[in-house]
């Protein structure tokens, strides 16, 4: 907070209220409302609803449907973050070592950060399909891909079209890290080591480490929620179920299976994981970084 | 300077990275400009074809959805209205709240900041059944306002802005004291004025964030006159035909463009923001 400050109690409301109330009404009736479902068994017949504890939650819980979906999840989210970081490191790296198209090669590589999740979906598609599809055909000649049947060829489609929107929004953050790092710094490591690729590893990626933080946090809710729009127009689950994830899960169990109370319990079980993995890496991760 | 291996390395690879990204939308595009006839028989396409203009001509007029009421131009139109409004919407409330978080003897900043740190674990894919409950009670379903207000219920741009103006010196505040300026032309004088480039890069993230949304319109449109792009390509039954492919490009023309016009500012923004 700054030290000299305004003292005006009218103003400092007028000034915070537009943005309380949205969130109170479009966020936090809704999140009370999860809760609400989450504990509730409402009638399938719409004849009222009952108090019903953690039932919800086990019922979701020992759902073998639900384990795979966990299973996948994770899967996902990890292969997600780690191609999608290493191909958006390299590329960074490189475009921070040209001095000629610098500006060019940025351009050419940020553009697809502005398609959306489900757009790229649509667009996997055509190249998954089984007559036309180039990669289809392509992996199908190799080893009989066929993803509407195989389940580990139907992760490598979604994974493909989830890692490849990714790549560019790791390639803008991690270029724009490298071109924070002192310059001094690089220079001087130049004398004490001459390999180019341990200097790297040694000096830049220490340094580059709140910006891997920031991404990988940002890389797994990209691989959580945004990728929804991925599998509704890729896989929609298929072979049976196997690619979808636990939002992907909720959200058919919610809407189309209008199982409230169930959806409530996912929606709860996620936003528990979600705060665990963000207070793991704050506490093991964070510990670690050097910051310049 | 830093070089020890070879710069053409370098440039192989980024190329290839291009090359990743450019040509399956390149393709996309290529396909899209070809007959009917010619993709269902040979496949994709990576030359340009002849049928551009009667593509898109057909494609932006189809007739989509039960009744017939939309097209592929009002869908666009649609998302435009989403994209500016929670963009408009997140920065100007954004900048206000942040503004009274940083600049004010606030008893209430610590919770509030709590209150609003917590959204971001909650993004609206977690609470899409509840929140089309509330929207639905309050009757904004098939309006532009159950579109937008959702979607702006986010606080990740006070974040920015917040630290934008913790970054910035005291000494102005105290100039400005001096000067006489009451909050009011602080505000509107000072900090606004300062904070173009971080307001330019924030409109942008919400520009994209609202055009690409695709679960919420899917959900909360039952009136095909909301429908917009990027969920109309569910609902319109194009996959199979050559407007498919006319209708993947014209959906993300429109941020792809913002994002390679505006991209100075965006990526100034991201800089200050660290």
């Amino acid at each position: 907070m700054k030290k000299v400050q305004f003292n005006s109690y009218f103003t400092q409301y007028f000034f915070v209220a537009p943005q309380l109330i949205i969130i109170l009404i479009f966020l936090y009736l809704p999140i009370a409302q999860t809760f609400t479902d989450a504990f509730t068994i409402q009638d399938p017949f719409g004849f009222g609803s009952y108090f019903a504890g953690f039932d919800n939650f086990r019922f979701v819980l020992s759902d073998p449907t639900y384990v795979t979906a966990l299973k996948f999840t994770l899967i996902f989210v990890f292969v997600i973050t780690f191609f999608s970081c290493s191909i958006g490191l390299l590329l960074a790296v490189q475009a921070n070592n040209v001095i000629h198209g610098k500006s060019i090669y940025k351009t050419l590589l940020i553009w697809p950060y502005a398609i959306a999740p489900a757009v790229v979906g649509v667009t996997a598609n055509y190249f998954f399909s089984e007559r036309l599809g180039i990669l289809y055909n392509f992996f199908h000649n190799l080893w009989g891909f066929n993803w509407y049947e195989n389940i580990y060829d139907s992760y490598i489609y979604v994974f493909i079209a989830a890692t490849w929107k990714q790549i560019s929004a790791n390639f803008i953050f991690f270029l724009a890290g490298l071109q924070n790092i002192q310059k001094s710094i690089l220079e001087a490591s130049v004398i004490d080591c001459k390999s180019s690729f341990r200097r790297f590893w040694t000096i830049t990626f220490p340094l580059l480490m709140p910006t891997t933080f920031f991404l990988i946090i940002i890389n797994i809710t990209y691989a959580f929620f945004d990728t929804l729009g991925i599998i509704d127009t890729t896989t929609i689950g298929a072979p049976s179920g196997e690619t979808k994830t636990l939002v992907f899960k909720a959200y058919i169990d919610g809407f189309k299976g209008l199982d409230l109370g169930s959806a409530g319990a996912q929606s709860i079980i996620m936003m528990l994981i979600v705060l665990i993995i963000t207070i793991f890496q704050f506490r093991f991760i964070e510990g670690r970084i050097h910051y310049n | 300077m830093l070089q020890s291996y070879p710069k053409i390395f370098s440039h192989l690879i980024l190329i290839s990275g291009i090359l990743l990204m450019i040509v399956p939308i390149w393709m996309i595009f290529a396909s899209s400009t070809h007959s009917n006839s010619t993709i269902s028989s040979e496949g994709m396409q990576i030359f340009i074809g002849e049928n551009f203009f009667e593509n898109y001509d057909k494609v932006l007029n189809i007739r989509g959805g039960f009744y017939k009421e939309i097209t592929a131009s009002s869908m666009l139109i649609n998302s435009f209205i989403m994209a500016i409004g929670i963009a408009s919407l997140t920065v100007v409330i954004s900048l206000m709240s942040a503004f009274a978080i940083v600049y004010f003897k606030f008893k209430l900043a610590v919770p509030f900041f709590w209150l609003i740190f917590i959204t971001i674990l909650v993004p609206l894919e977690l609470r899409i059944m509840p929140s089309y409950q509330v929207v639905s009670d309050l009757g904004l379903t098939n309006s532009y306002a159950g579109l937008i207000l959702p979607l702006s219920a986010s606080a990740i741009a006070t974040f920015f802005f917040r630290q934008f103006y913790l970054s910035i010196p005291n000494e102005l505040l105290e100039a400005a004291k001096l000067d006489g300026a009451n909050s009011w032309k602080f505000f509107i004088d000072f900090l606004i004025p300062l904070s173009k480039t971080m307001i330019m890069a924030v409109f942008i993230f919400m520009f994209v964030y609202g055009y690409n949304q695709y679960l919420w319109p899917l959900i909360m449109t039952t009136s095909e006159k909301y429908w917009t792009v990027v969920m109309g390509m569910k609902m319109l039954n194009i996959r199979s035909s050559v407007e498919g492919y006319a209708y993947i490009i014209l959906s993300m023309l429109p941020p792809v463009l913002v994002i390679i016009i505006l991209q100075r500012y965006f990526i100034q923004g991201l800089f200050q923001s660290k």
